[in-house]
């Protein structure tokens, strides 16, 4: 997030798009409740009539993988009212011009064509964002996990640039992260194209500088993405070592995924229960769980927090970073004589200008947001207050683009997947405590009532669900949350593997799977 | 911009738009509250909060009260302090319980503490007690013990301002005031998210943790302690106590003073924590064996195959060979060590985490 959680009860206007946050981030939505309560507008633009929508004074229905179309369409009606931030536009950004130039074609009567979304709710939309002294963006994956997420997130840069809405209190373009320390995984290093701090691997003097303190040649060239490995298992890449991860039931096209995990030679998992994933290893070896952990993790606006132990670890349990050192130690690697986690987590720091200024003792009061450059530096709760990381922000030309499936005769109705708020991920952990089950106990695909009677389907039965990869079987579930042509359901049970249907097409930048989009056929069992 | 006014003959500076009530309380004035909840907006339905405030004719709310320049205030004079002690008889008088459990919730101790600090034995004012329970509500969270409330409305404020949910809502008034939901039904058929908010700002435990109190039974005599860590779900980060007893984890409190929540948290935060010590933990390495399955084995046979494993595999088709995927749900440190596993060890940069997918 560019902006602090505490901003998100201080815009004029909120822009949430592809955020379902009062199930996925309830806690963050509660600022945004606080917002609309005080007076500040919103516009919710999602496919289906969340619980967001229904609170919003604008919500825009867009259809699934449609989100670049809706943007250009907003970005259009901006440019053309007049409503651009000359200044912010002039000391701040760069490649206005051509963008200008570039988005005069994109009409909201051609994004209503796009996106299904009434032209004249896309021009409201875009006069309240417009013209608020404080306008703010809220996403979630349902602005990422599509063939087009760069564009996407591309498209919403735009929106703030010419606005002048970033580096300022209640502004900002806010991604919510889904997972506890999912951004301080990416801070420690954990990508195939940067070092610890976003340190770039194809820069020299990253290089050199990783070079000299791990005490061995580096490769100059980035990793491949873990989607990639994936594909080129058994054929290229012949060992895994799996960290904490339900790959199996998590990533898309599962059956895929299990082909190139059997295909390993050597499967190594590390995890607190015996996952789908951990059953295919050659070694699972035991972590300690959260609550038996000494830790650091970083939350989605980038603030450093400490994890600690409240019991001892079940059974023979060992923290992850034990048992990677114990490995490392017996392939004779350096450096991985650690007997806490302090030590480590202050390498981290000393190696990461973005955590300079930090270390074990500091973070103990979840007082720092990182960048914290040196020791004196109190924090960054705002991103880009003065300037951008790469000096001006610049405008990006961007165009729409079909998902990589669109439905077919074949495949007449589009799935759409996600969370729900009782149950978290692949269920390892919500699927075992008491009481959860009361609130969820199964999955269901939210379907429309006409399209129940459509496709001579009964609410309440099960339905067999199919894509271009594989069928499954689901319970129906008439609910007007669903537009009509639109399916939802989530991927957390593994009675309902939805993720074996998913799996049609990957950013080719990022590559993050179009978890989002899925072109199915439905059919009474 | 700041004023000046006096409390108990000290002047103070305060900010416009500040109570007396905040004020008081940052010069460290112990004023006893049961509807107070600083997040939520001021009720003044306790009446404990009372002030002698100078040209006033009787004492004032001071929480709901807006300091003034020049304002002069008493905060415990004998007869404030005189009449907070009646105001705690009749509460106390109309509870069936004044003494319960601290599992029932984070704020669940507020009017036994207060009792004993005004020395009030609950015998000088008897009469019926107020409030039905809700004993018909199965849900495995919250248990609606009305027999002890006492008409603060701090849930169904907390639920309307903080979550914005608007599941509960009062009927009656006085005596015979009712907390309930629409169509007085079950929390499960209401807006109710469960995220456990009532229970924790409750001041009295009649709305109260029933997922806690089952484990007191197991773990009645040991003492309660607890340990500042941060929520294992989403990325928001909410700040938690964590409630153990004799090493079971037996309850979560939200942190009032967490950055990121503020005393928020959802259902899962406040109730899912019980995966940790859950029977299906792994306890053992496990290997897989000539057979087929995986099979127990000890730290050391476990490590050494899967460093051979590694070894084997670096020997026969080169550095480029290896993955690795580090956790978004282990602490930074293991992903740190994940990816210097990868890059020392094999210097190359085929490491990644799960936020592909």
């Amino acid at each position: 997030m560019s902006n602090p959680l505490v901003d998100m009860q201080k815009p004029d206007v909120i822009f949430c798009i592809g955020t379902n946050m009062t199930e996925c981030h309830p806690v963050a939505a509660t600022g945004l409740k606080k917002a609309v309560a005080r007076g500040a507008k919103l516009i919710v633009a999602d496919p289906r009539r969340i619980d967001l929508a229904e609170m919003s004074h604008l919500y825009l229905p867009l259809r699934v993988g449609s989100d670049t179309a809706l943007l250009l369409g907003m970005a259009h009606v901006i440019a053309r009212e007049g409503l651009i931030d000359d200044e912010f536009i002039k000391n701040r950004t760069t490649g206005f011009d051509d963008f200008f130039e570039h988005i005069s074609q994109w009409t909201p009567e051609w994004a209503e064509t796009i996106t299904g979304v009434p032209a004249k709710d896309i021009e409201t939309a875009a006069m309240w964002y417009g013209t608020a002294n404080r306008g703010a963006i809220y996403y979630t994956l349902g602005i990422t996990e599509h063939i087009c997420g760069v564009e996407n997130v591309q498209s919403l840069c735009n929106l703030a640039l010419m606005t002048g809405n970033i580096g300022r209190e209640g502004t900002g373009i806010n991604p919510m992260r889904g997972q506890n320390n999912i951004q301080g995984a990416g801070d420690s290093g954990a990508l195939p194209n940067n070092y610890p701090g976003f340190q770039a691997v194809t820069e020299p003097e990253y290089q050199a500088k990783f070079k000299a303190a791990y005490g061995r040649e580096v490769d100059l060239e980035k990793g491949i993405t873990k989607v990639t490995a994936l594909e080129l298992c058994g054929d290229s890449i012949h060992a895994m070592l799996i960290d904490g991860e339900n790959t199996l039931l998590s990533d898309p096209d599962r059956e895929h995924c299990e082909h190139a995990l059997r295909s390993l030679e050597h499967l190594v998992v590390i995890d607190i229960f015996l996952t789908e994933t951990a059953e295919l290893a050659d070694v699972v070896l035991p972590a300690t769980a959260w609550g038996e952990t000494d830790g650091v993790c970083t939350n989605t606006e980038r603030r450093v927090q400490r994890m600690r132990a409240a019991v001892p670890p079940i059974g023979e349990a060992k923290p992850d970073w034990w048992i990677i050192c114990q490995i490392a130690q017996r392939l004779g690697f350096k450096g991985f004589d650690f007997d806490a986690p302090k030590p480590i987590f202050n390498e981290l720091c000393r190696l990461s200008p973005i955590y300079a200024g930090l270390d074990w003792e500091r973070i103990n009061k979840s007082e720092y947001q990182w960048p914290v450059p040196h020791k004196e530096h109190p924090g960054t709760p705002r991103l880009h207050e003065e300037t951008f990381t790469n000096g001006r922000g610049i405008f990006s030309n961007v165009h729409y683009r079909d998902p990589a499936e669109t439905i077919s005769e074949a495949f007449p109705v589009w799935l759409t997947t996600g969370r729900r708020l009782q149950s978290y991920h692949t269920r390892t952990q919500t699927g075992r405590a008491q009481g959860i089950d009361y609130l969820l106990p199964e999955e269901s695909l939210e379907i429309n009532p006409v399209d129940i009677e459509k496709w001579d389907l009964t609410d309440g039965e099960w339905c067999k669900m199919s894509s271009a990869r594989g069928s499954i079987n689901i319970k129906l579930k008439a609910t007007n949350r669903s537009p009509r042509g639109t399916v939802f359901a989530s991927f957390s049970f593994a009675d309902v593997p939805v993720n074996l249907l998913t799996g049609s097409g990957y950013d080719p930048v990022t590559h993050t799977a179009e978890l989002k989009v899925c072109p199915v056929r439905l059919e009474p069992l | 911009m700041t004023h000046k006014m006096e409390i108990d003959g000290v002047e103070v500076a305060f900010s416009e738009g500040e109570t007396i009530l905040e004020i008081a309380q940052r010069h460290q004035k112990e004023i006893p509250t049961l509807c107070y909840d600083p997040r939520l907006e001021s009720f003044g339905g306790c009446r404990l909060c009372i002030v002698e405030l100078e040209g006033a004719r009787n004492p004032v709310a001071s929480c709901t009260t807006k300091a003034t320049a020049g304002m002069v205030v008493r905060t415990a004079t004998d007869t404030i302090e005189a009449y907070r002690k009646t105001l705690l008889e009749m509460v106390v008088s109309e509870n069936r319980e004044v003494d319960v459990s601290p599992l029932r919730g984070y704020a669940s101790g507020e009017l036994a503490d207060l009792r004993d600090k005004y020395g009030v034995n609950g015998t000088s004012i008897t009469g019926a007690t107020s409030g039905t329970s809700k004993t018909d509500d199965d849900n495995p969270f919250i248990l609606r013990d009305y027999e002890l409330c006492i008409s603060c409305y701090r849930c169904v404020r907390v639920c309307a301002e903080q979550e914005g949910d608007h599941a509960i809502n009062v009927m009656n008034r006085g005596f015979h005031t009712q907390i309930m939901t629409e169509f007085d039904g079950l929390l499960k058929d209401s807006a109710c998210t469960f995220c456990g908010q009532c229970i924790q700002t409750c001041p009295t435990g009649a709305l109260a943790d029933k997922k806690a109190l089952r484990a007191i039974d197991e773990v009645a005599d040991d003492t309660l302690d607890k340990t500042r860590t941060i929520c294992p779900y989403c990325g928001v980060g909410c700040s938690v106590d964590v409630l153990t007893k004799n090493e079971k984890i037996v309850g979560i409190h939200p942190a009032m003073d967490g950055p990121a929540n503020q005393g928020a948290l959802c259902v899962k935060g406040q109730f899912a924590y019980d995966f940790v010590q859950h029977p299906d933990r792994l306890k053992t390495p496990l290997i897989r064996g000539e057979d087929g399955e995986l099979h127990e084995a000890s730290w050391e046979e476990a490590l050494d195959r899967a460093a051979e494993g590694f070894h084997k595999v670096h020997a026969e088709h080169g550095r480029h060979s290896i993955y690795g995927i580090a956790s978004g749900r282990a602490p930074s440190e293991a992903a740190y060590l994940m990816q210097k596993f990868i890059r020392v060890g094999f210097g190359t940069n085929y490491i990644d985490n799960c936020s592909r997918a």
